[in-house]
């Protein structure tokens, strides 16, 4: 199923419902399929503050202690990050249950396929894994998904669950 | 070196209202040293001390923020060194407690142990200040101005293991504790 045109997913839609949100603070390293449509615009974006990491499991705890300051924030970053940080989530966002907002990007994500059936298995396991872990997730693939935003991290903050949003296409 | 409960004992005389984000046997130590409503019990998994610690004074401006990290924690998360350097927070003084070992984890030796340096990381990274004490001495007659620098500031503590302290993990990994940190924070 590809996606473009009028059905494509837009950064300037997502941005603004991170900032519904009550979104200020991105934390991020960056990932090619949020790269332009979504990282750039954030690091343009004079409302918003970048924060960049070295490594994503940082930003998981960087995201916690800006919580217990009272500050929301957005960890943005691939999959594979996600991969190398599920020690640091399973640990600050489970366990201690912090309601840890995420979007991440499947890079190299097929676009005429659903990320259970990509060839890559990076993207394959990643659903999976979150639903191990018992981690609430969405995905953003066309437009409109991101009116789900605001709503799935209200809940996060408000039931101390994390909430990942898996971008399956590059977003415009 | 330094027995670590005896500089602990040093930063306690000078420690006001900062908030505290100790790890391992620097949280055990501590939390019997200064009991304080503002000791972060958050960090979870190892290594992430620094990066909760820049959370914290990112989101809180107002208020100073002390780390209480390990060797062996650091190096997992040397990149933090860098994050916190180029996002510079005035108000964080990030302490590494050098023993050379993974202390809670049976006292194998760190890679590198003796020979890599931590002042020079974070003086690489780009930290405001750096510090590296071996004498106990040096370190109490300077503790109280170190504390006070703009940050990021960087303090090795040359250290061996001193008193026995309780290693209570159940308080380290308490929800309540979270909880009255919190609480206690938003009051401040």
């Amino acid at each position: 199923m590809e996606t473009s045109g009028s059905h494509a997913l837009r950064g300037a839609d997502i941005i603004a419902a991170i900032k519904a949100s009550g979104i200020a603070t991105v934390v991020a390293l960056p990932d090619i399929v949020t790269s332009d449509g979504l990282l750039w615009p954030i690091a343009r974006d004079p409302a918003l503050r970048l924060i960049r990491v070295c490594k994503e499991d940082e930003g998981v705890s960087i995201c916690a202690g800006l919580a217990f300051a009272g500050t929301r924030s957005l960890l943005l970053m691939q999959h594979t990050g996600f991969l190398d940080s599920i020690n640091a989530i399973r640990a600050i966002a489970v366990e201690y249950e912090f309601g840890l907002c995420v979007i991440v990007g499947l890079q190299g994500m097929e676009p005429d396929r659903e990320p259970p059936q990509s060839g890559k298995y990076g993207v394959r396991i990643i659903e999976p894994l979150l639903e191990v872990m018992d981690i609430d997730h969405a995905r953003l693939t066309v437009r409109g998904d991101e009116a789900r935003i605001s709503s799935a991290f209200a809940r996060a903050r408000s039931e101390n669950r994390p909430f990942v949003f898996l971008v399956t296409r590059p977003p415009e | 070196m330094m027995p670590r409960d005896e500089c602990l004992k040093l930063l306690a005389r000078h420690h006001t209202d900062e908030i505290v984000v100790p790890v391992y046997q620097a949280a055990f130590e501590w939390r019997t040293i200064k009991p304080d409503s503002l000791i972060y019990l958050g960090v979870g998994a190892m290594g992430q001390a620094s990066s909760h610690a820049l959370g914290l004074a990112l989101g809180r401006p107002d208020k100073r923020v002390i780390v209480l990290d390990g060797d062996g924690s650091l190096l997992m998360n040397l990149g933090s060194l860098v994050t916190i350097a180029e996002v510079a927070p005035r108000n964080l003084v990030h302490f590494v407690c050098e023993n050379g070992t993974y202390e809670a984890n049976g006292g194998h030796p760190i890679p590198g142990a003796g020979r890599i340096s931590f002042a020079g990381f974070a003086r690489a990274a780009g930290y405001r200040t750096v510090h590296e004490f071996s004498e106990l001495a040096a370190f109490g007659e300077r503790i109280g101005a170190v504390l006070k620098e703009e940050g990021p500031v960087f303090v090795v503590l040359k250290v061996v293991a001193g008193a026995t302290y309780p290693q209570d993990f159940a308080a380290v990994h308490s929800a309540e504790l979270r909880r009255q940190f919190a609480e206690a924070l938003s009051r401040q």
